[in-house]
């Protein structure tokens, strides 16, 4: 439940109550709201610590920071306040009305006409961005920022399948990203195992570790195993630092061999790809391939999810998330169907692990923490459960936005030249989490496909579709 | 009497106790095969908890449940016959075919009635779709299958006069509709025995009679024995066979509809005597 007050619905039909308490209301609550900000900010704001000439501790005070933020919170609140109070008396008029919320036409309409141009802009976007950046060197940065935000996509969609789908809270997902990651670093360094061969490899071993560790947790349900899959991601974080002689603790493992066009190598000279294809020799063709490589991943992660989900599996999860007890009721094993969506969740993270091993050459448990897990899983969140454009949008949101923000030069304008919006990821990500919850407490996109119809395919309104418990 | 020449389920001595509390007791009973056997009772006389156990939410703490299929039906064990109270909770509706619905309705109400009639297929569906692998590759053999598990849905839908919303969310059907789909989810599921805890409640005399119809197509065209707990009794007194009748956890009758409904003890412990009379009925019954 959302902390927005519920405001004395206003009959419908009844025309042109008094409208001054509505107001009143609102100027009420905003007055609260920046009180509270007032007292928050004396603990927080009010004081800045200084050094003074003689090394010692110095208190600034900060009245006029303060004062900005509570009339910037208590403006903000006002308008949220007005604003739901329109909606529920448009949506009370609409229902007194007859007509249902035209929501989900337009969220159809929005995925119609956004899928597509959403891959054509994925297939596309190094050329774009090498044209936009004027040459393929220039366009390094933004290459980058495009590999790491569909690694996200694909984590996501991983995850998805078991938070999405099969509605089991994983708060420890990033552990199966580390076991992928780790298996390619491990085989190629150790029995210099090509990437294609440990690709697979990483994902089954992933999977693998997702149906040991699903058995003993998957009796579980709700909030116990939310925390038991969180300290499963630990654990598994804690091995990799302490067991030194395999993993070579948390200095990580560096030096793991780059990736190869299908075992043509990305360098100068007769052998290389550039030679190869009669190129000019140029580094950023492994980052293209890199960035092709991940599109491809994504785009299968995707394609084997949706027809999972046509398949009785993918409709057994779903059943699972709508009532467990109905489904074991209809002789479905709950146990084993749970499994499968843990470990084909795990698996793809396997594979998305890998290809992070390869990109960066280099591995250490820093880069799996539950930090990473949470990402992942607001990305999941965000993004509508269930679905996999909504995952997507978010998954660019959440990552490509702070990157978005460093280049806006307005930030730097309004918070001093020192500012790095990349710091506040946490902070944005927090508020972007609560303004979601307030606007569209199921994700962007909430409603749900059938994966069946006899005669027309209709769209699911979110409501209807349950989170799952377990 | 049908029921004890060939009993499909023979309840012995079922005891359920939560806690200090004794919900059933010392419970024996059986439920004929092609008969439609109505459980009824006062609120809290125990008949969920009854039904919680033959269909495996619950384990009896003490008591015997035995199912028996008829020699030729697709058995599992090697007479045809099973011990519920051994088998897990999955296994009761897959192998000994023992199906139910609930007091509370729980269909997935995010899913589409079609989906809902697919997903009581999952057994089937899943060894067609080579558990997921022939399926992932869309195999012929499997789209058959599905085929097939889609016009058996459809059957069910035309007889509960829902195949124009097939395609709509079954959270959205109006009460009456969803308390039949219920049924249709769980005839999907072929079993031998129906269990439906309370179906009539909260329906319309016009859809109660539609019910009636419908329970009686279940056990004469699919030769589904049903057994039901119901309040009302008009369904009751209508339909049923045979009549069991729990009260405070133990039977106080059980036998056709015309002997419980002149039981001396039934009408006293179901329709409820004035306070002071309560006691001198208890000793009657315990007598
Ligand atoms: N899981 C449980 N834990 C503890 N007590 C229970 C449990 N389930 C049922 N009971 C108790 O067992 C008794 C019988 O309950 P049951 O639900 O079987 O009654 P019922 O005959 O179905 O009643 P109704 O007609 O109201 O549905 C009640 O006193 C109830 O409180
Ligand atoms: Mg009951």
């Amino acid at each position: 439940m959302t902390s927005i007050p519920t405001f004395p619905a206003r009959p419908a039909g009844t025309n042109q109550p008094a409208p001054p308490p509505l107001l009143l209301h609102a100027l009420r609550e905003s007055a609260l709201a920046a009180l509270v900000m007032l007292g928050l900010s004396i603990p927080i704001l009010l004081f800045r610590t200084d050094q003074s000439a003689g090394q010692q501790l110095m208190l600034t005070p900060r009245i006029g920071l303060v004062a900005t933020m509570c009339a910037i919170i208590f403006a903000v609140r006002f308008v949220v306040c007005l604003y739901v109070a329109r909606r529920q008396s448009q949506r009370a008029a609409r229902q007194a009305a007859g007509v249902s919320a035209p929501q989900s036409k337009l969220a159809h309409y929005v995925v119609s006409v956004g899928v597509p141009l959403f891959l054509g802009i994925a297939v596309t976007y190094p050329l774009i961005s090498s044209m936009l950046a004027g040459g393929l060197n220039g366009a390094r940065y933004w290459i980058d920022l495009g590999i790491l935000i569909l690694t996200y996509v694909m984590l996501g969609w991983g995850l998805n399948i078991v938070v999405g789908l099969a509605g089991l809270l994983d708060l420890g997902y990033v552990a199966f990203y580390a076991v992928g990651a780790y298996t390619y670093a491990l085989l190629s360094t150790t029995y210099g195992l090509s990437f294609w061969i440990c690709l697979p490899l990483a994902g089954v071993l992933a999977a693998f570790w997702g149906i040991l560790l699903g058995f003993p947790v998957l009796r579980l349900r709700g909030d116990y195993l939310a925390i038991v899959t969180l300290a499963f991601g630990e654990i598994i974080r804690l091995v990799l630092i302490n067991w030194v002689e395999l993993t070579n603790g948390g200095a990580g493992i560096s030096s793991i061999p780059r990736a190869t066009f299908f075992g043509v190598p990305f360098e100068r000279g007769e052998n290389g790809f550039a030679a190869m294809f009669g190129l000019q020799f140029s580094a950023m063709h492994r980052i293209v391939f890199l960035y092709y490589l991940i599109l491809v991943l994504a785009l299968i992660t995707n394609a084997v999810t949706m027809r999972l989900r046509r398949l009785p599996v993918g409709r057994a999860w779903e059943a699972l998330r709508e009532d467990e007890i109905a489904c074991r009721s209809l002789g479905i094993n709950t146990r084993n169907t749970k499994l499968t969506a843990f470990s084909i969740g795990a698996g793809f993270g396997g594979l998305a692990g890998a290809f992070f091993a390869v990109r960066q050459g280099f591995v250490s448990p820093e880069s799996f923490n539950f930090l990473e897990s949470a990402i992942i899983l607001s990305v999941v969140v965000l993004g509508g459960m269930g679905s996999q454009f909504g995952v997507a949008i978010a998954a660019v949101v959440m990552v490509g936005g702070p990157e978005m923000l460093r280049h806006l030069a307005f930030t730097k304008a309004i918070f001093g030249p020192e500012f790095d919006p990349n710091e506040y990821r946490l902070l944005i990500f927090g508020l972007a989490m609560v303004v979601m919850m307030v606007w569209r407490p199921r994700g962007l996109i909430s409603h749900r496909n059938p994966s069946i119809a006899l005669k027309e395919r209709k769209a699911i309104s979110g409501s209807l579709v349950k989170e799952g418990h377990g | 009497m049908r029921w004890e020449k060939d009993p499909i389920l023979h309840v012995e001595h079922l005891k359920m106790r939560f806690g200090g509390l004794v919900a059933v007791n010392d419970l024996s009973f059986k439920v004929g095969r092609g008969d439609i056997t109505a459980l009824i009772g006062p609120n809290g006389a125990g008949k969920t908890t009854v039904f919680n156990c033959i269909t495996g939410f619950y384990k009896p703490s003490e008591g015997m449940l035995t199912l028996r299929h008829k020699a030729g039906d697709r058995a599992g064990s090697d007479d045809g016959s099973f011990l519920l109270e051994r088998l897990p909770g999955h296994r009761i509706s897959q192998d000994a075919r023992v199906a139910r619905t609930f007091q509370n309705i729980r269909l997935f109400s995010g899913m589409t009635v079609l989906e809902n009639l697919l997903v009581a297929q999952h057994n089937t569906l899943m060894q067609a779709s080579g558990f997921t692998i022939a399926g992932l590759f869309g195999l012929p053999s499997f789209r058959a299958a599905e085929r097939e598990a889609v016009d058996k849905a459809r059957h069910w839908l035309e007889k509960i006069n829902l195949i124009e919303r097939a395609d709509d969310p079954a959270g959205d059907l109006p009460y009456g509709d969803q308390r039949r789909l219920e049924i249709a989810r769980a005839m999907c599921t072929d079993p031998v025995l129906l269990c439906l805890d309370e179906p009539a409640a909260g329906l319309n005399p016009r859809e109660s009679q539609e019910l009636n119809n419908l329970l009686l197509s279940v056990r004469n065209d699919h030769n589904t024995a049903v057994l039901l707990i119901e309040h009302d009794m008009s369904v009751v007194m209508q339909i049923s066979d045979h009549v069991i009748v729990l009260d405070y956890g133990t039977k106080i009758a059980d036998g056709t509809p015309e002997e419980i409904r002149n039981d001396q003890r039934v009408i006293a412990a179901y329709l409820g005597v004035d306070d002071d009379e309560v006691e001198e009925v208890e000793a009657e019954v315990r007598a």
